[in-house]
């Protein structure tokens, strides 16, 4: 290890980052994940090697350990060796338990976004008039992923966009004096029962009305926190230019959302000829116009009701 | 708005306990939305209306057990914490 690291331990600097600079007699407590593997004195090895095995799920116990004298002895040989195939049946475990509640593969196809998609789905959120063609590209009966097909859903903007939006709210509650941590914890949960609400009206108005579409739970998350961005646009503008400025940017964001609203779901709601728009006739397509126009127009509500009691 | 999560539980319980006490003899019949009144042939369009029936049935059958577990809970936590 860094031979300063006893001698500079007053500095400052060292402070900073004491996992990597400190000598093994440390508190583990205070170490990262991965220091806890490395730094393992010949003294507390044999106690250490195999309690920190399930706890420290996913590390790999045989990383670099610099001290050769610990390497050789055999009997913490034989205790890291354990706890590293605890550690992997730990690992094990969790991921065959988690994969049955929150399906993760399933989740990675929504995160596999790249900066150049983010930055075109932004502009097509505040800007969807011009754009022409809005098909999900397949390829092979799967979805593309977002990176490759600007028309995916993902989730990853409306993700950050939700955190954004409780920092923002933070910030604008605590330029009017009205800031308490509790209250950024209430916004949060605010907005996340409003968002489950949706969701599960939504779901049970496609229920009712039948309509045979290939839109998931997770797509149809992703689109409703699609709204977040011009949430957050219109407060940070009514930050800065007051009530005219914040009336303003959530105007137009609200009716761009609608237009984006409508633009997609339209082509994952309705039959395909309605799609295409010809504008069939019939009891069932007319219905989910309707309900295409119920969810587009709940957005900007939703939108303002949130966003109001911020900007004073 | 002090909109929670929380509130959305309980209302979502609330929501629940109200369909699972609608009574099949004594009230569904009685408006025409029993169970034996409402599929019609295979039709393609199962309308609103029995889509509906459906729902209200699968929830009663579905949620009967659970729910007198989800109250107790709940009764006992109201009880104690108010």
């Amino acid at each position: 290890m860094h031979p300063g690291g006893l001698v500079a331990a007053g500095t400052p600097r060292q402070r900073k980052w004491p996992s990597k600079r400190r000598t093994p007699v440390s508190q583990p407590g205070m170490a990262d994940p991965h220091q806890l593997f490395d730094d393992t004195s010949s003294t507390q090895s044999q106690g250490y090697g195999a309690q920190r095995g399930p706890s420290g799920l996913g590390y790999p116990a045989a990383s670099a350990s610099p001290q050769a004298a610990f390497l050789a002895d055999p009997v913490s040989n034989m205790a890291m060796a354990y706890g590293s195939s605890l550690a992997a049946q730990g690992k094990e475990l969790v991921d065959k338990n988690i994969d049955r509640f929150i399906p993760v593969t399933k989740l990675k196809y929504y995160f596999a976004v790249d900066t150049m998609y983010v930055g075109k789905k932004l502009g097509l959120l505040f800007f969807p008039y011009l754009h022409q063609d809005w098909e999900v590209q397949y390829q092979q009966d799967t979805p593309v992923a977002p990176r490759f097909d600007i028309n995916a859903p993902d989730l990853y903007i409306p993700a950050m966009a939700f955190i954004t939006y409780i920092l923002v709210a933070g910030l604008a509650l605590g330029t009017q004096d009205r800031f308490s941590p509790d209250l950024l914890g209430l916004q949060a949960s605010s907005a996340l029962a409003w968002l489950t609400l949706e969701v599960l009206a939504i779901l049970l108005s496609l229920y009712l009305v039948t309509v045979n579409t290939d839109l998931t739970t997770i797509d149809l998350v992703a689109f409703l926190g699609y709204k977040y961005v011009g949430m957050i646009g219109g407060v940070l503008m009514g930050l800065l230019f007051g009530k005219i400025g914040y009336y303003l940017v959530l105007g137009w964001c609200c009716v761009s959302i609608f237009v984006f609203m409508i633009r997609t779901l339209r082509l994952k709601i309705l039959a395909d000829a309605a799609a295409e728009g010809i504008p069939v006739r019939g009891a069932r397509n007319q219905l989910r116009m309707y309900l295409t126009m119920a969810v587009a127009a709940a957005q900007p509500l939703l939108m303002y009701w949130l966003t109001f009691h911020l900007v004073r | 708005m002090a909109f929670t999560l929380y509130s959305l539980l309980q209302a979502a319980l609330l929501c629940v306990n109200a369909i699972a006490v609608l009574h099949e003899e004594r009230f569904l019949k009685n408006i025409g939305w029993g169970t034996d009144q409402g599929i019609g042939g295979f039709g393609e369009e199962p309308g609103i209306k029995s889509q509906l029936m459906n729902l209200i049935r699968s929830v009663r059958t579905v949620m009967r057990v659970p729910l007198i577990i989800v109250n107790s809970i709940a009764i006992v936590l109201l009880l104690l914490f108010g």
